[in-house]
């Protein structure tokens, strides 16, 4: 198994899928959820106030015996609209809303199988718990104003409703009660480009850089990933650096010549070969201090 | 063999053009509706996403190549979640959840149901038997804004009135008792989890407010007359309220007993059910909305409105619990 020892970065869960491969997703956070929740909400109130001034053009136009029945429409789909807007958004083939997909989140089944339209229905029908609730229970108490026993009555829904609001900032996962109860989870589906193979681009002359065993021994796969990502910078004072610091290390002499990415490329494309002929024989040497 | 020829590289080479046509899918999968894949792109999509799946596994083992292994962690991700994930267009769903899922998991919820039903009846009758006796107990029952006027200060005739006098604002009615309800529904399956107690409390407490009206209503003599203005949309109303208690219990059940799963799965589990029985009720509740505001109020006669809530009881009945054949 040395071969799949991957240290897991925070945030990542493993999440094997019905082939038996795992995917490590990583969980979206607390503030990236917050902030795409936000965006949703704002999409809402927006079509809400745009339905709300139609309404007051229409109702201006029908006068006020057909401005009764236009309200009731608005208030139904007003209702729908917030309760379907998750729900249709999340059942497409993207599963996410439009906040979530500008955050580049999603939502996936915790147990890695198939994400159900149950699941989808559960977890959206918690939310007129967790969040409208809490909303409407905030707003109430801010407007009705009351003295007594009603405000404290508010102020014991508020603290109540708001354990929900605050769920998800309290367990490893990150879930919602209605994630919990749904089974799902809100993970980084990123989009990733495929980046050009970096051996692709070693010095043609080979020869120049012929480095022995011992001076290719001296570093592990942490430096090797450390040193495809100085390449790909291309920033020309930190590569100078590095290849100071890996001639030091390794004993090696620079032509005059010799340019710093040509030699880093060439030092790449020999540690990396040197490397994956010692995995394929199952040994991993994860960084330099690894000796094994 | 001057040249080296790093094994990875290779495997890269070879794999890379089925890599970027699984990409290709994929990015015009997430997009709108208008140009959605073909049935021969739609077929291709597994092949290529299981091709891709042993590709990242092989990447794993033998390539150090990180911005490979890493385009193929994002793109297998991605291709995964496509292939397993929800696997019909909304409107099929909405066609098969009102032809089976609704009823499938209305009736799994029988036990719940009958539960539920009996503690609503608890307090109504309860509640019935105490206004009965002493008028007083009305005000303990129903909050003054609720009852908007109709109490036991309230005469006979101006009682009557009020079953039968239709309202000006009909459709505003209608849809705030539809939101209202629906909320209350809603609150009634969600607070479930908590050991089924709110839920419990809800649904006395709703049969206690019912109890008292009719209560009140019967001390002057209108019992028949208030049944059929309850009954025309209450059968559908109390059914709603009923089975989204039933939902809540469900879950609250799953809780307490979760046999021998982790407490977390059989809540999930359960919720599953419930959600997809709730989803209804939703529906079900807008029906009650319609029937309360606009068929309450257009229909007076005590014989017509007896008829709407036998109907609706019926109707009900058949489509949740007649046995019907299980499709594949």
């Amino acid at each position: 198994m040395s071969a799949l020892d991957v240290s897991r970065a925070a945030g990542e869960r493993p999440l094997i899928t019905p082939e038996g491969v795992d995917l490590r997703v990583r969980i979206a956070s607390t503030g990236e959820r917050a902030a795409a929740l936000l965006i949703d909400l704002a999409i809402l109130l927006g079509v809400t106030i745009a339905g709300l001034l139609l309404w007051a053009g229409a109702a201006l136009a029908v006068g006020e015996k057909g401005g009764e029945y236009l309200f009731a429409i608005f208030a139904i789909v007003g209702f729908f609209l917030r309760n379907a807007w998750f729900i249709v958004f999340e059942l497409a083939p993207s599963a996410a809303t439009p906040g979530k997909r500008a955050l580049g989140l999603r939502v996936a089944a915790r147990n890695g199988g198939r994400l159900t339209a149950e699941a989808i229905l559960a977890r959206n029908a918690m939310r007129e718990l967790e969040l409208f609730l809490p909303l409407s229970l905030l707003i109430w108490a801010t407007f009705s104003r009351q003295d007594g026993v009603d405000g404290w009555t508010n102020l014991l829904g508020v603290v109540w409703a708001g354990v929900f609001a605050l769920f998800p900032m309290f367990n490893r996962d990150h879930l919602r009660v209605g994630d919990l109860l749904a089974g799902t989870w809100v993970v980084h589906a990123p989009k990733v480009s495929l980046l050009r193979d970096l051996v692709d681009d070693r010095p043609m002359l080979q020869d120049r850089f012929a480095f022995t065993e011992a001076q290719l021994d001296a570093y592990g796969v942490k430096e090797l990933h450390v040193l495809e990502d100085v390449l790909r910078k291309v920033d020309r004072k930190v590569m100078t650096a590095v290849a100071e610091r890996i001639r030091r290390k390794i004993g090696w002499t620079a032509a005059s010549d010799e340019m710093d990415q040509t030699f880093l490329s060439a030092y790449y494309a020999a540690l990396r070969g040197r490397l994956e002929t010692r995995m394929l024989l199952g040994k991993r040497k994860r960084d330099k201090f690894d000796t094994a | 063999m001057a040249e080296l020829q790093l094994k990875s590289h290779r495997f890269r080479t070879e794999r890379e053009a089925s890599w970027r046509r699984l990409e290709s899918l994929m990015g015009k999968a997430q997009q709108r509706a208008a140009n959605r894949l073909t049935d021969e792109e739609l077929l291709e999509v597994p092949v290529l996403y299981r091709s891709a799946m042993s590709s990242l596994s092989v990447a794993r083992s033998i390539s150090l190549d990180q911005g490979a292994t890493t385009y193929l962690e994002s793109l297998c991700l991605r291709a995964y979640l496509f292939v397993y994930g929800v696997r019909s267009t909304p409107l099929e769903r909405l066609a098969r959840f009102f032809a089976d899922d609704w009823p499938q998991a209305v009736r799994k919820l029988w036990p719940e149901t009958i539960a539920a039903l009996l503690l609503f009846a608890l307090g109504a009758v309860t509640a019935y038997v105490l206004t009965l006796g002493d008028p007083d107990w009305f005000y303990s029952f129903i909050p003054a804004d609720m009852a908007q006027g109709r109490d036991p200060s309230t005469s006979t005739a101006a009682l009557r009135g009020t079953l039968y006098d239709s309202d000006d604002k009909l459709a505003g009615f209608a849809a705030f008792l539809f939101t209202h309800n629906a909320q209350i529904a809603i609150f009634a399956f969600a607070l479930g989890f908590a050991f089924c107690l709110p839920t419990a409390l809800l649904l006395v407490y709703n049969g206690l407010s019912m109890g008292a009206f009719v209560a009140l209503f019967v001390s002057r003599g209108l019992g028949l007359e208030v049944a059929g203005w309850l009954m025309i949309h209450g059968v559908t109303e109390i059914f709603a309220v009923v089975l989204a208690g039933a939902a809540g219990f469900h879950i609250g059940r799953a809780v307490i007993q979760p046999g021998d799963r982790p407490r977390v799965e059989a809540a999930a589990d359960a919720g599953r059910t419930a959600a997809l029985a709730m989803a209804g009720v939703v529906a079900m509740l807008m029906a009650a909305g319609l029937l309360e505001g606009f068929g309450r109020q257009l229909i007076t006669l005590d014989a017509a409105r007896f008829a709407v809530a036998a109907a609706t009881a019926l109707l009900w009945g058949l489509y949740f619990y007649l046995p019907r054949r299980r499709r594949a």
